[in-house]
């Protein structure tokens, strides 16, 4: 160990340590008193941290390649950080309101974001294991916070039973690909694999390997835990579910398939678009009948999926730049929704039906309006960034050959479409309710106007966030 | 001024946000800011597109007032107007002011169905300037979102179903065309339209599962294409979410629907399937052509049987844009020209038709025909307006619907016989039902106890209509106001059109036609 590579993971060293003074202070001081002050601090520490990676440059690699530092680790770093920040801080009013602001919650998620900070920088298939375990459990625990809710424990075991049995599979897949290329850094790998193709026992570990991380992206068909866990987790880790670990588990998904299997992209192909294709139509199909807002996000999330899973299908730098892009207009779409969804209440309860929202927008209206912009934007509808993300998607695809894969993609956006415009439907020309009332903290208020204003203003020139998504594709595909 | 095109189309986005931002309150005076302010915003959006009339070069059939600027993704922005855009611009920007101006008498939620109507101009707007393929799509799109909301709040009882019947039909629609952008955009390496009207598509016939494709991936595109523009258009058989539309929106929702949104397919045929994809549009004309026999028979036909006013015109429409498209798909300058011709004609006298029936529904909040007749007793001047329209519809000379439907015929007739013929029938039909409407409507006695204290149209009413009456026969008695700046750029089309078919395709369409 060099102090090279200490330098590489020193974003990582810092959220570490901080987790774990923050667990002494806490556990030796006031404990759950100390939480409010924790959760807005861990978000100015990972601000913090996403500055910092932010300003780093070129390619590095440390503990002998099994550790990477390059633009696209960067840039899913920054977009995970940022992500988990917004998230804790929009929903620690909500949290603290429900007494679940428990002082192990900002720590479980920074530690979560460590490992998946690790998860898209792994160069190696041990690497790639740690991060995404230290992920998932965090995952688990932080599911069933709310420990006298039965549909809460229920949601944290469901996930680990099926978290498990994918870890399991993944594993599987990654001995089999040891096992045959004899090594586990995927440096080494790909050269196993380089004339073209893999060999048999490779290609059985590259569709376990696929399968395992299928899962953590909830791809159909390894979706069946998304919409109980989203249902069950009290709703801000709801919202944290349904954002940075998503980037995360897509970031490692093309790292694997590039850095270890991206001389055998015809091998992978079909895997990836017909994950796609399905996920695309589930997630259209089974959100129609949803009555509760958080199954239907789930759906809405798988689909999502699918659409991102299209631009890695195409298995070109575009394609990566693209789901990149996806993948963080996806984020900015649904922390603005969820800020919204976590602050639905009636008499202090929270409410997650549809039909709640009847009117809303009649008495709300800069809050409908901000809804209104950014349903539309998961719609796909121009001008709204949503839009943008999956015209780049469909772009990739076609250019890889795969006409009929976006074909199948603007079809399913249609039908999802529909539920979407549902929504509107129930805040805008909804029969007069029970009504609800939205108490939001002004951070929550920030997310939810912020990032509307962000997917409408997007249209102007993205932030410039295109030119970095590209130089991340860049360093990945090469 | 360089930015003209874009002084244009913002104006209204600009009083739109300001409307949103500044005027706070929700009580009377509000409300009436409101409207001045979204008329007064729509008044200088028409006097600034006349500057483009007086800028405008006919004789030349390139882009002008071009605007071009980089964007996202590869992308342009980029606007420019030639002689077939030019009039669908000041088309917009004259119904506009009509439109909001007869929109007086709405109370609920003003402001927002002011900033909703504002944000429709500018879309729309945008989609006939569009120069690069996503700018156009975009503003093509992004149009259904204000008229959702419009149908969908300020409609009528079924509006819920009308809006999302609206919605995802043309949203399924124009999917398809996105997706086809995007082959254009990988094919040719570039979005911008004046570069992909000079490209060349492929067109060798290939079979795809087992089905032979003439005109190959021209003819696939064009398809595409044509499943957005035909259901914009309405054609027959995707018209069905028309009537729906416009009997449950709003009185305005309806004029500016049947003015200007129907007239984007037709726009669409011209600056996308025409030129880009030639060789599947010969491939495809006669198809489209029977299409739109069809819709002119059939459609009038239904139009006949209609109890209720505003479905009744809505099929009318129907049967209209099926002139539209026969005109378009002859493929001569009669019938581009005609086309043309009908669409802006079509553009005043349905809107004015619509406001007719706005009218009386104001009035009365029925728009069963039942419900009234003997009209002309209590109402004289409505009664003359009316007749006008109702004249100006069945095509009457003196009238621009004349001259739309005297020029499209003349083009079909040159294509095919048989269309021309067929379709000529659609002249008398829409006189049976246009006449038959007017009758129950207007004369005989009026016995309804209801309609006794019924009023004239005041004054704000008539100032409406003046400006569509006027259009209406101006165009009527003076074609060539239209036909002279349309002309040349419609011949450019056609000859590049004519030149990119080769010799023995154009046979086979010929042999295929007769």
């Amino acid at each position: 160990m060099s102090s090279v590579d200490i330098q590489t993971v020193l974003p990582e060293l810092i959220l570490s340590v901080y987790a774990m003074i923050a667990l002494l202070a806490a556990v030796y001081t006031s404990k759950d008193g100390l939480a409010k002050p924790l959760t807005w601090l861990t978000g100015a520490v990972m601000v913090v941290v996403a500055l910092l990676v932010a300003g780093g440059d070129g390619a590095r690699a440390a503990f002998g390649g099994m550790f990477l530092d390059d633009a696209y680790a960067r840039f899913a770093k920054v977009a995970i950080l940022l992500a988990a920040a917004a998230v804790l801080v929009m929903g620690e009013a909500t949290m603290s309101r429900r007494g679940l602001l428990r002082f192990e919650y900002p720590i479980l998620v920074t530690l979560g974001t460590v490992g998946m900070m690790m998860m898209v920088s792994a160069g190696d298939l041990m690497a790639l294991y740690m991060g995404l375990e230290l992920q998932s459990l965090s995952l688990y625990v932080v599911a069933s916070l709310n420990r006298d809710s039965v549909k809460s424990t229920e949601a944290g075991l469901k996930y680990f039973v099926l978290g498990a049995l994918s870890s399991g599979l993944l594993l599987y897949g990654a001995s089999l690909t040891y096992g045959y290329a004899g090594t586990t850094l995927f440096s080494g790998i790909i050269q196993a694999a380089s004339d073209g193709h893999v060999g048999l026992g490779l290609l059985i570990g590259l569709v376990f390997v696929t399968a395992g991380m299928a899962f953590k992206v909830s791809a159909v068909p390894f979706h069946m835990w998304t919409p109980d866990v989203y249902e069950g987790a009290p709703t801000p880790v709801t919202a944290f579910f349904a954002t940075a670990p998503k980037l995360a588990a897509m970031g490692l998904f093309a790292r694997v398939l590039f850095d270890a299997f991206g001389q055998a992209v015809g091998d992978w192909q079909q895997i990836i678009a017909l994950l796609a294709v399905l996920s695309m139509f589930l997630g259209a199909i089974a959100a129609i009948g949803q009555t509760n807002i958080k199954r239907l996000m789930a759906y809405s999330s798988i689909a999502h999926m699918g659409f991102a899973l299209l631009g890695l299908a195409a298995g070109s730098a575009y394609g990566v730049q693209a789901m990149l892009l996806y993948m963080a207009v996806y984020l900015t779409m649904n922390i603005g929704t969820f800020a919204f969804i976590m602050s639905m209440e009636r008499d202090g309860r929270p409410i997650a039906d549809i039909s709640a929202l009847n009117q809303f927008a009649v008495k709300d209206k800069l809050r409908g309006l901000a809804m209104l912009i950014l349903l539309f934007s998961l719609a796909g509808v121009p001008p709204m960034l949503g839009f943008f993300a999956k015209y780049g998607v469909l772009i990739a695809a076609v250019q890889a050959g795969l006409t009929w894969l976006a074909v199948a993609g603007v079809v399913a956006s249609v039908i999802g479409a529909f539920y979407y415009l549902r929504i509107v439907y129930y805040m805008y020309f909804g029969e007069e309710g029970e009504g609800l009332e939205l108490k939001m903290s002004p951070a929550a208020w920030v997310a939810l106007v912020g990032s509307a204003a962000i997917v409408v203003l997007g249209v102007v020139n993205f932030f410039g966030i295109e030119t970095a998504a590209a130089a991340a594709a860049e360093a990945l595909v090469n | 001024m360089n930015n003209l095109l874009s002084i244009i189309t913002f104006l209204p986005l600009v009083a739109a946000v300001i409307l949103a931002l500044f005027l706070r309150g929700d009580d009377e005076a509000a409300a009436r800011n409101a409207k001045w302010l979204a008329l007064a915003a729509t008044v200088a959006t028409f006097l600034f597109s006349l500057l483009l009339l007086t800028g405008f070069d006919p004789a030349d059939t390139g882009f002008q007032f071009v605007e071009e600027g980089s964007w996202i993704m590869g992308l342009k922005y980029k606007m420019g107007v030639d002689g077939i855009s030019v009039l669908f611009v000041l088309l917009t920007t004259f119904m506009m002011p009509l439109t909001i101006y007869a929109s007086w008498g709405v109370t609920s939620r003003v402001k927002e169905y002011m900033i909703a109507f504002l944000l429709l101009e500018t879309l729309m707007l945008g989609v006939f300037m569009a120069l690069d393929l996503v700018l156009f799509y975009l503003f093509f799109e992004a149009g259904l979102i204000p008229m959702f909301l419009i149908i969908g709040i300020w409609g009528g009882k079924e509006r819920i179903y009308a809006a999302f019947k609206f919605f995802l039909y043309t949203f399924l629609g124009s999917v398809l065309m996105l997706v086809a952008m995007v082959y254009m955009y990988v094919d040719a390496g570039t979005t911008d339209i004046p570069t992909l009207m000079s490209h060349k598509f492929g067109s060798d016939t290939f079979s795809l599962l087992g089905i032979q494709i003439v005109g190959g991936a021209q003819t696939l595109l064009f398809l595409a294409f044509f499943a957005s523009f035909a259901v914009k258009m309405p054609m027959w058989p995707v018209h069905t979410w028309l009537p729906d539309a416009h009997v449950q929106a709003p009185t305005a929702g309806s004029v500016v629907l049947a003015a200007i949104l129907l007239k984007m397919g037709g726009y669409g045929f011209l600056r996308f399937s025409l030129p880009m994809f030639p060789i599947g549009a010969d491939v495809m004309a006669t198809f489209v052509l029977w299409l739109s026999v069809i819709a002119i028979v059939y459609t009038s036909l239904v139009a006949l049987v209609q109890e209720d006013m505003k479905k009744l015109i809505a099929y009318s429409s129907v049967a209209h844009m099926g002139y539209v498209t026969a005109g378009i798909f002859s493929l001569n300058q009669q019938g581009v020209d005609g086309a043309i011709f009908q669409m802006l004609s079509h553009g005043f006298i349905s809107g004015a038709l619509f406001l007719c029936v706005g009218v009386i529904y104001d009035r009365m909040h029925t728009r069963e025909i039942d419900a009234y007749g003997g009209l002309v007793n209590r109402m004289p001047a409505y009664a003359l307006i009316f007749m006008f329209f109702t004249m100006a519809n069945v095509g009457l000379p003196g009238t621009s619907g004349f001259v739309g439907e005297f020029l499209t015929l003349v083009g079909m007739f040159q294509a095919n016989t048989w269309v021309a013929l067929i379709a000529a029938s659609g002249v008398i039909f829409s006189a049976a039902y246009a006449l038959y409407l007017y009758r129950r409507v207007v004369f005989g006695d009026l016995i309804k106890e209801s309609l006794k204290s019924i009023t004239d149209m005041d004054r704000r009413e008539k100032m409406i209509f003046a400006p569509l009456v006027f259009m209406t026969l101006l165009l009527g008695v003076y074609p060539s106001l239209v036909t002279d700046l349309i002309g040349p750029s419609v011949e450019a089309l056609l000859t590049n059109f004519h030149a990119a078919i080769p010799a023995e395709v154009a046979e086979m369409a010929q042999t295929a036609s007769h």
